[in-house]
C-alpha cells in the first residue's frame, strides 16, 4: 500500500516539479513587476511561442537538420577512427596526442575559420556539430575495442584466431554498448555546435532566430526560440537514449558497463 | 615415446617486465598424451605461465617446446582453455558462447552454417554432460558462477581439442560445486581421452584428478618435485579421505613449503 503510494508520487514528481517552477516564475514575474525585456512571464512566452509557431517550426526544423547531419558524420567517421585506434597500437599511439590536442580547442573557435572557407550557410553548422560531436564517439570505440579481456583474447588465440577474427567476434561486439553511449553526449555537443555556428554563421535555423531576435530587442521571441530549443534538444537525446536501450539492452541487464 | 607436451629447459622473461627477471627458469615438464597432469606452486610463480608458453601466446626466451610433436613458434591451434574467470561474451547466449570455437578452428569454421543443427545437438550434449541441460538458452549472466564455469568448460571442449589447459578453474567456487565439477571434468577426461595441464592451489584437486602433478617453486618457477599418482581409477570423491591419499597431499604440502620457505 505504502509502496504503491510512493510509486504514484514517484510518476507525479516531475509534472508538479516542472508546473511548480513556472507558477513561481509566472507569481515572481507579476509580484515584483519585473519587466517583460529582463524576464518575460511564462504566459508573455506561450504567447510568443505561439504568435511565431509557424517561424520557430521552421527554423527548429532547419537546425534538427543541421545538428543530425553532423552527428551523422561524427558518427561515420567517429566509428571508423575509433575502430583504427582500438585495433592497432601504434595507430593509436600516433594520433593520439593530435586527438587530445584537437578536442582541446574550444570548437566556437573555429566557426571563424568555416566562414572563411563556406561563407555563410549550411556547412558551419553541420561542420561544427561534427567537429566537436565526433571525439566522444572516437574515444568510446577505441575503449571498448581495446579493453578485451586477457583470457578472452587467450581463449581464442589458442584456438588459432586471427586478431580480425577477434575484432569481429569479440571487440565490435564488446564496444556497441560504448558506442551508443557514447551517442548521447554526442547528439548534445553537435546541438551545440550545430546552434553556436547558426548564430553566428547562417541564415536560418533556431541559433540564427535567436541572433535577430536579439538585435530587435524581441525579448519575447528570444524566449520562445530558447524554449524550442529545450524541446528539440530533449527530443532528440530521448530518441538517442531509446536507440541506445534498444540496441544494447543485454549490456544494461548484465550490467556490463558498470564492470 | 615422445610426451605429447615437451617443455624443455625454458626460460621466460616478460617484455614488460620491470626488474628483467625471468618468470620461469630451466623449466622441463613432460606430459604423455592422454595424461592429466597438474601444476602446483606458490602464487606468482609462473604457473600461468607456463600454460602461455604451452598454447604459443608467449615465447620462451630459452629453451625448446614441443606439442603434439611440432615446436610451438605461434599459437597452437588445438586448445581448449578455461580460466578461473568463465570470460563468457554477455551478449551471446551460453549455446553460442559454445558454438564460439567452432567458428574459428577449422574443419568446423567452414561446416559450422550448413551443419548447424549437428554442432547444435553436440553442445547440448555436453550442456548435459555438465548438469546445464536446457540451459543453452540462457544468457551467461542469467547463471550463477558455477554454471558458467561449467559452461566455460564445455566451451573449452566443444571442438574437441587434444589438449585442455585449465588454469584454476575451480579457484572461485565454493567447495560442494568444486567437488561436483572435479567428477564432471574426471568423467570427461576418462571418456574422451584427450590431455590436460590443470593449475591449481588446491592440492586435493591436484592429487584428485592427476595422474602426475609437478610442484614449482617461487619466482623464478622451476620444477621442485615430480609425483606420479597412481591411485587407481575411477576415483570417487570418497578416495580423498583415505589415508593414503592424505599421506600424498602431506607430502605435496612438504614441497611447497619449502619452496615458499626458500624464496
Ligand atoms: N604480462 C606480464 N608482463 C610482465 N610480467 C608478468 C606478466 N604476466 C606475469 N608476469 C610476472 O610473471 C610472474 C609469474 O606470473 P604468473 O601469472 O605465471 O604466476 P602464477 O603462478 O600463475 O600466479 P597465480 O597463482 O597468482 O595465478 C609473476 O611474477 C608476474 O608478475
Ligand atoms: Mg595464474
Amino acid at each position: 500500500m505504502a509502496a504503491k503510494s510512493t510509486r504514484t508520487t514517484l510518476i507525479l514528481a516531475p509534472w508538479i516539479f516542472t508546473l511548480g517552477f513556472f507558477a513561481i516564475w509566472e507569481a515572481a514575474v507579476w509580484a515584483f513587476g519585473i519587466s517583460r525585456f529582463v524576464l518575460p512571464a511564462p504566459t508573455a512566452i506561450a504567447e510568443a511561442i505561439y504568435q511565431y509557431q509557424a517561424q520557430l517550426l521552421r527554423h527548429s526544423f532547419h537546425t534538427a537538420w543541421m545538428t543530425l547531419a553532423g552527428f551523422g558524420l561524427a558518427v561515420v567517421f567517429g566509428l571508423l577512427l575509433g575502430m583504427a585506434l582500438g585495433a592497432s597500437r601504434i595507430i593509436h599511439a600516433g594520433t593520439y596526442p593530435l586527438l587530445v590536442g584537437f578536442n582541446a580547442i574550444p570548437k566556437v573557435a573555429v566557426v571563424p575559420i568555416l566562414v572563411i572557407w563556406f561563407g555563410v550557410g549550411w556547412q558551419p553548422p553541420v561542420l561544427t556539430a561534427f567537429l566537436i560531436s565526433f571525439f566522444p564517439i572516437v574515444v568510446n570505440v577505441a575503449t571498448g575495442l581495446a579493453t578485451i579481456e586477457p583470457e578472452t583474447e587467450d581463449v581464442l588465440r589458442a584456438l588459432g584466431a586471427s586478431k580480425r577474427d577477434i575484432i569481429m567476434k569479440v571487440g565490435i561486439p564488446r564496444a556497441m554498448p560504448y558506442f551508443f553511449g557514447s551517442l548521447k553526449v554526442a547528439i548534445t555537443l553537435a546541438y551545440v555546435g550545430s546552434v553556436i555556428a547558426e548564430y553566428n554563421a547562417s541564415n536560418v535555423g533556431v541559433g540564427n532566430l535567436m541572433a535577430r531576435a536579439s538585435a530587435d530587442f524581441n525579448v519575447p521571441l528570444l524566449w520562445a526560440a530558447l524554449i524550442a530549443l529545450a524541446v528539440l534538444g530533449v527530443i532528440m537525446y530521448a530518441a538517442t537514449a531509446l536507440v541506445e536501450k534498444r540496441m544494447t539492452g543485454w549490456a544494461q541487464r548484465s550490467q556490463f558497463a558498470s564492470q | 615415446m615422445s610426451a605429447f607436451v615437451d617443455i624443455h629447459d625454458v626460460t621466460h622473461i616478460y617484455a614488460g617486465s620491470e626488474d628483467g627477471q625471468p618468470a620461469v627458469e630451466g623449466m622441463n615438464i613432460k606430459v604423455q598424451e592422454g595424461e592429466f597432469a597438474a601444476i602446483v606452486g606458490p602464487s606468482g610463480c609462473g604457473k600461468s605461465t607456463v600454460m602461455k608458453l604451452a598454447t604459443g601466446l608467449q615465447f620462451p626466451a630459452k629453451g625448446t617446446i614441443i606439442v603434439d610433436g611440432k615446436q610451438v613458434t605461434a599459437p597452437v591451434k588445438l586448445a581448449g582453455m578455461a580460466f578461473q574467470n568463465p570470460v563468457m561474451l554477455p551478449w551471446r547466449t551460453t549455446l553460442k558462447n559454445l558454438l564460439l570455437p567452432l567458428e574459428i578452428v577449422q574443419p568446423h569454421r567452414g561446416r559450422l552454417r550448413s551443419h548447424r543443427k549437428e554442432y547444435e545437438a553436440r553442445a547440448e550434449a555436453l550442456l548435459t554432460q555438465v548438469g546445464l541441460a536446457g540451459q543453452g538458452s540462457k544468457f551467461p549472466w542469467q547463471l550463477s558462477g558455477g554454471m558458467q564455469q561449467r559452461a566455460s568448460l564445455c566451451r573449452a571442449l566443444i571442438h574437441e581439442p587434444k589438449l585442455l589447459m585449465l588454469d584454476e578453474p575451480f579457484g572461485a567456487l565454493d567447495a560442494f560445486t568444486r567437488e561436483e565439477l572435479w567428477g564432471i571434468i574426471r568423467d570427461l577426461h576418462a571418456a574422451q581421452r584427450f590431455t590436460v595441464i590443470l593449475v591449481t592451489h588446491d592440492l586435493r584437486e591436484a592429487v584428485f584428478l592427476a595422474d602426475r602433478v609437478f610442484c614449482m617453486s617461487a619466482r623464478p618457477g622451476r620444477i621442485i618435485a615430480e609425483r606420479e599418482i597412481d591411485l587407481p581409477r575411477p576415483r570417487d570423491i570418497e578416495i580423498t579421505y583415505t589415508q593414503e591419499f592424505i599421506d600424498i597431499v602431506h607430502e605435496l604440502r612438504g614441497h611447497i613449503r619449502t619452496a615458499r620457505d626458500a624464496a
